[in-house]
């Protein structure tokens, strides 16, 4: 299911990006003649389908991509991209890996201190989060502390990687932080109120067992249901950190893809398909995550199928 | 007989019962019970809106920007493109990256170039090339709040009809449309943008298909999921019943009753859609110039922002105010038209 999606999207993405009127080529500086001659050689006046048809074949046998046409002088996209990907997965997982661990733990901090002052510190950091932008957060975490203070670089060094990848990842992870913490301190409140815990304190079950094993496994479900749109999130939120913070991700290559003066067209195309493909493998891991956290969803799919 | 001798005793005691004994005395404090007292759904909501001090505070907010963004380029004098200049010995001396000044308060600095608009009024100082500020700031509202009238419209017209009917349909319409959602769910937004890119010019117009395109979703499967709940119930298969048709059904008899969390969906999507231009107007595909949006002023500000960090606060400040409001109203919304037992 999740494959026939993806390759409905592949479709309907190089549908647009070829048939839509647009010219790939600068046209001012190419003469017609050599536009021509560009467009057999690429390929552009087959059929569609036929076009289709090769270009998926280029992606399934060799994982290419095709050239692009102004970025990197036209290298082929499937040098580039691996580089990219790996920067990009990098300070993404970091980021997504804070926030949802700091977040969970201010969240459980909030919830068993009600009213007081985790529980308030929470209540603003999930505001904050919520209206200030990471790029924004991104800059002035970068004009206090690689500006003002020198203690980071000012922008991405791959031969500093971990020094330099504390600003994105820090920033990126605000608003994943502030979703995970509220989410969690809502969850955990309305878990505390209810029957079973109050069988269980009753029973005398108290402290570390009774959160972990009875409050948090059930608060737990509706927290993986956020994260998802959160990795999306930060998808787009990386697009703007990258290209401030220079770091060569993803996101910097569609930035650079999309707002230069020449739009790359395969380039567009390709990371199209990979973000796509992404958000498509992370729905599917989730689907997976919550048969692992309530068995009731489990054994119903089990019934089903 | 005992009962006619008691007659006949209290007979001369006896009272007539008149109209006057049963009319309403208002003439002391009655209590009655104004705590459970009925009152009209929306009565109600508005109720308990006003009293939810943060919705009334993202409320006002939102109004002051908006009015701000309509009335703010007025009151400055100056044109969103207009470079200031004055004129000084024959040479055209240009307000070039002036900070923030109020006429009369701004301290003589002995530099020319500074002290010659001593007089004028910038409240949110000048830009690299001239520009006012507080004009370019509140020109770039205007941006904003066109985009958050482009969501409405969007998820009540396109999103709205679209849930709706896939879930009164059902079955296979539902399955096809359904399958559509799932896939248009699964490209990112940014790569919608990207794509769009290649054949439109760059520009508001841009952001706004964009959203049109991908802002729907979200609400499509609020509006099923209400529609689901609502179809079977009663009243509308006494409806069907009495022959009503489909559209009747769909759009007059359930509509009027999602309204509570198609509102707050909308309130919810308006910031998320504001940050979309914002960030896409940061980045170079949004508005071109010499226009100019919350995003690019944050742009050119973090271009500058090691010279001159004044330049970004103010744009940077009405975006956040902008999502805070929006966010708070929508709280507030749902607070009030779902209110749960423990809230009361």
């Amino acid at each position: 299911m999740a494959l026939l999606t993806l390759f409905i999207i592949m479709f309907l993405l190089f549908l647009m990006v070829r048939i839509m009127p647009g010219n790939p080529f600068p046209s001012e500086r190419m003469s017609a003649d050599a536009i021509a001659k560009k467009r057999a050689e690429m390929g552009l006046d087959d059929p569609i389908l036929v076009q289709f048809g090769n270009y998926l074949k280029n992606v399934i046998a060799k994982g290419s991509f095709g050239k692009g046409s102004s970025l990197y002088n036209g290298a082929p996209i499937s040098t580039v991209l691996p580089q990219c990907m790996a920067n990009s997965f990098k300070i993404g997982g970091i980021s997504i890996l804070i926030g949802t661990l700091i977040g969970l733990i201010l969240g459980i901090a909030a919830a068993l201190n009600r009213g007081r002052f985790w529980d308030t510190f929470c209540t603003v950091l999930s505001i904050v989060g919520v209206c200030v932008p990471s790029y924004v957060f991104m800059i002035f975490l970068q004009y206090f502390f690689a500006y003002k203070v020198t203690i980071f670089p000012f922008y991405f060094d791959a031969s500093r990687f971990l020094s330099s990848s504390v600003i994105p990842a820090l920033s990126l992870s605000l608003f994943s932080m502030s979703t995970v913490a509220r989410f969690t301190r809502n969850e955990m409140v309305e878990v505390m109120d209810s029957d079973y815990v109050l069988l269980a304190e009753s029973k005398g079950m108290y402290g570390t067992k009774l959160v972990t094993r009875h409050i948090l496994r059930n608060a737990l479900i509706p927290i993986v249901t956020v994260i998802a749109p959160l990795v999306v999130d930060l998808l787009t939120g990386a697009l703007v950190v990258e290209k401030i913070y220079g770091i060569n991700g993803l996101g910097k290559l569609m930035v650079d893809a999309i707002s230069g003066e020449g739009i790359d067209y395969n380039y567009v195309l390709a990371l199209g398909i990979i973000y796509s493909a992404l958000y498509i493998l992370i729905m599917l891991i989730l689907d997976i995550a919550y048969g692992l956290l309530d068995p009731r969803i489990r054994i119903q799919a089990g019934k089903e199928s | 007989m005992d009962t006619s001798a008691m007659m006949d005793q209290t007979g001369s005691e006896r009272t007539v019962v008149t109209d006057e004994d049963f009319v309403l005395d208002v003439s002391e404090d009655i209590q009655t019970d104004k705590n459970f007292a009925s009152q009209g759904f929306w009565k109600g909501v508005l109720t308990r809106f006003r009293n939810n001090t943060r919705a009334m505070i993202g409320l006002i907010i939102i109004v002051l920007i908006m009015l701000f963004s309509i009335f703010g380029p007025m009151l400055s004098g100056y044109g969103y493109r207009e470079i200031v200049s004055v004129r000084i010995d024959g040479t055209d001396v240009v307000a070039k990256s002036l900070s923030p000044r109020i006429a009369g308060l701004h301290k003589t600095t002995g530099d020319p170039a500074e002290d010659a608009f001593a007089d004028k009024t910038f409240l949110f100082g000048t830009d690299t090339l001239g520009r006012d500020l507080w004009t370019r700031v509140w020109y770039g509202a205007r941006i904003s709040v066109m985009i958050a009238f482009v969501t409405i419209f969007t998820d009540m017209v396109i999103g709205m009809s679209y849930g709706l009917i896939s879930g009164y349909f059902g079955q296979t319409c539902d399955a096809i449309m359904q399958r559509f959602v799932e896939i248009s769910n699964s490209i990112p937004r940014l790569v919608i943008v990207g794509v769009l890119a290649t054949f439109m010019p760059k520009g508001v117009w841009l952001v706004i298909v964009a959203l049109l395109l991908t802002e729907w979703i979200g609400m499509s499967k609020i509006a099923r999921a209400e529609m689901l709940k609502i179809k079977g119930l009663e009243y509308i298969m006494a409806s069907r019943t009495l022959g009503a048709k489909n559209l009747r059904i769909i759009f007059s008899d359930v509509l009027p009753n999602t309204i509570g969390p198609v509102i707050t969906q909308v309130m919810f999507s308006i910031p998320v859609a504001i940050f979309t231009e914002a960030f896409l107007s940061f980045v170079g595909v949004g508005i071109v110039l010499p226009q100019c949006s919350i995003g690019s002023l944050i742009e050119d500000g973090f271009n500058n922002i090691t010279t001159l960090p004044y330049q970004i606060l103010p744009p940077i400040i009405v975006l956040a105010l902008l999502m805070l409001a929006f966010n708070f109203v929508g709280d507030g919304l749902r607070e009030a038209l779902a209110p749960r037992i423990e809230d009361m």
